[in-house]
């Protein structure tokens, strides 16, 4: 493979004893982890937690109050952008083609054009889009404009994928087939990744450590190891069914409450 | 299954509330309307004294083509209304994003804007007149001003709701911040400063009437004046006609532009 894409070359992060608080709200409480290479670490917790807040501060794209996030060990030779977001509502350039959007993370690298639209026909065809290369967002489908983010997220050779709720703005039969195209993604070239989400049963099919948050002040509750390999999981849906069940009883009392807090504003 | 005596077709009551254009209606209702009016004048239900029959004003746009000043007045409107508008209009881009990106720009240039942007620039005319000349300055300089402030705050109010989304995922990317200003912000605030120009324009051709009827020996707005001042109807109709044609020329270019450059609307 020319390109190759996400690199274990042991880049690690990990999260010391960091808070974070939007004015007099406290919204993360003395976090602490660590981020396996090569490993997907789902995050879960009731809705406003503060888990989209933890995914920003873990990018740089926000400064925590206290505390850090660390990054131990280079980023891999190669990597344009070791820590890469794929979002919750995609983020497109709506007035950019399906290739456009892929070679605006290129642009302020300095690649040639051949080298550029080598890596878009790449990460185009890992992902299925080779026929929608001229494609305007606003023609795809929701699942189709999710693969492109992925797509475009794959093209500067991250280290470690930042992903908030990406499968949320989906339908539940869209949501399985991207799950089984992650599941995919990673069987064959294993990726570092945080995932954060609120549906339970992605965690489970994609996580190989689900990290349960509180309710806010988020903190971390639990952290629960899936041992199954991911590309048996859709086989051996009644064991995940009792992880799942486990996460749920872990969650059900958080969420009740936060649900309840939330009514009280 | 139903009683097929008894019952009936569940009434329709969906529909409506949607109006399309059809072709050929509006030529059709203009047409009408000259006929309508030339007959009126012919058989005396319009006197010619409130006002000159189709006809009339259509000798005197001859009179004016074959006197040879119809390309000088319309070519010296247009030369001020270019020449302001797109100055006015760039000037305007320029700091509609300065007050959209930068704080201190917000600060400063935000209520100033906010100030002039009310004024008539027709009141500001005798000064402009002082500053920059009784010949082309003045008349440039009010189309410019006029087109400035509201092109200002198009352009600022576009760059504001640019979805801070794509801010972020530009940033994510690690993109320069001349890259997230050029290939984000500016085409999403594209809709807005166009939907601006579209206003400007309008502007700009009223402000050109009125700077035209002050020291200007050709252009649309003197041929009106002098029409006016003389009595002469028939030509004062047809000094309005241009203006209107002129309207709609720019209208129809800027909905070109539109198209051109927001296709991707779908
Ligand atoms: N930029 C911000 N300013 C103020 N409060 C914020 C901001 N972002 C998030 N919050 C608050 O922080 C809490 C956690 O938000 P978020 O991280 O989005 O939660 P989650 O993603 O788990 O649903 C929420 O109560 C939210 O209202
Ligand atoms: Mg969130």
């Amino acid at each position: 493979m020319p390109f190759p894409i996400i690199r274990l070359d042991y880049m690690q992060i990990s999260i010391e004893k960091l808070s974070h608080a939007y004015g007099s709200v406290e919204v993360l409480n003395d976090i602490n982890l660590t981020f396996e290479p090569g490993e997907i670490a789902v995050i879960i917790g009731p809705s406003g937690c503060g888990k989209s807040t933890l995914l920003r501060l873990m990018g740089g794209l926000e400064e925590p109050s206290k505390g850090a996030a660390y990054i131990a060990g280079q980023a891999p030779e190669g990597s344009l952008n070791p820590l890469t977001y794929i979002f919750q509502d995609f983020a497109l350039l709506p007035w950019r083609t399906v290739a456009g959007n892929i070679s605006l993370v290129l642009e302020d690298h300095k690649l040639s054009k051949q080298q550029s639209k080598a890596i878009i026909d790449d990460v185009l065809a890992r992902t299925n889009l080779s026929e929608f290369h001229d494609a305007l967002p606003h023609q795809l489908s929701g699942g189709m404009k999710q693969r492109v983010a992925i797509a475009r997220a794959l093209a500067v050779s991250p280290a470690f994928l930042l992903m908030d709720e990406p499968l949320s703005a989906l339908d539940s039969q869209t949501r399985e087939l991207l799950m089984d195209d992650l599941v995919a993604l990673w069987s064959r070239e294993a990726f570092s990744a945080c995932y954060v989400t609120h549906n339970l049963a992605e965690a489970v099919r994609l996580g190989h450590k689900v990290i349960v948050l509180s309710r806010r002040p988020g903190k971390v509750r639990e952290v629960v190891e899936i041992s199954i390999p991911l590309n048996e999981r859709r086989e051996r849906a009644a064991e995940l069914e009792e992880v799942q069940q486990q996460l749920w009883h872990m969650m059900r009392e958080e969420a009740l409450a936060a649900d309840r807090e939330l009514a009280d504003v | 299954m139903s009683d097929p005596v008894n019952r009936k077709k569940v009434p329709f009551r969906g529909g409506g509330f949607k109006p399309r254009p059809i072709r050929f209606v509006a030529p059709f209702v203009f047409l009408a309307l000259v006929l309508f009016w030339e007959f009126g004048s012919r058989t005396g239900i319009i006197s010619n004294l409130v006002l000159p029959a189709p006809s009339e004003a259509f000798q005197a746009f001859l009179d004016l083509y074959n006197s040879g000043l119809f390309w000088k007045h319309v070519s010296t409107s247009l030369y001020r209304l270019v020449f302001g508008w797109s100055i006015g209009t760039a000037l305007g881009i320029l700091v509609g994003l300065l007050i959209g990106l930068f704080s201190l720009a917000r600060s400063s240039l935000l209520p100033l804007t906010s100030a002039f942007f009310p004024i008539p620039k027709i009141a500001l005319l005798p000064l402009f007149i002082i500053w920059f000349g009784i010949g082309e300055g003045s008349k440039v300089a009010t189309i410019l001003f006029g087109t400035f402030f509201p092109t200002v705050i198009a352009t600022y109010g576009g760059v504001d709701n640019v979805e801070r989304g794509l801010v972020r995922m530009g940033q994510s990317f690690g993109m320069s911040w001349l890259s997230i200003v050029r290939k984000i912000i500016l085409p999403g605030a594209l809709p807005a400063i166009l939907s601006g120009a579209r206003i400007s324009a309008s502007i700009a051709i009223i402000l050109l009437v009125a700077a035209e009827m002050i020291g200007a020996e050709y252009g649309i707005g003197a041929y009106v004046l002098m029409a006016g001042s003389l009595f002469a109807t028939d030509q004062l109709i047809v000094g309005v006609a241009m203006l209107s044609i002129l309207g709609l020329c720019v209208s129809w270019l800027i909905g070109k532009a539109e198209k051109a450059l927001l296709n991707w609307r779908g």
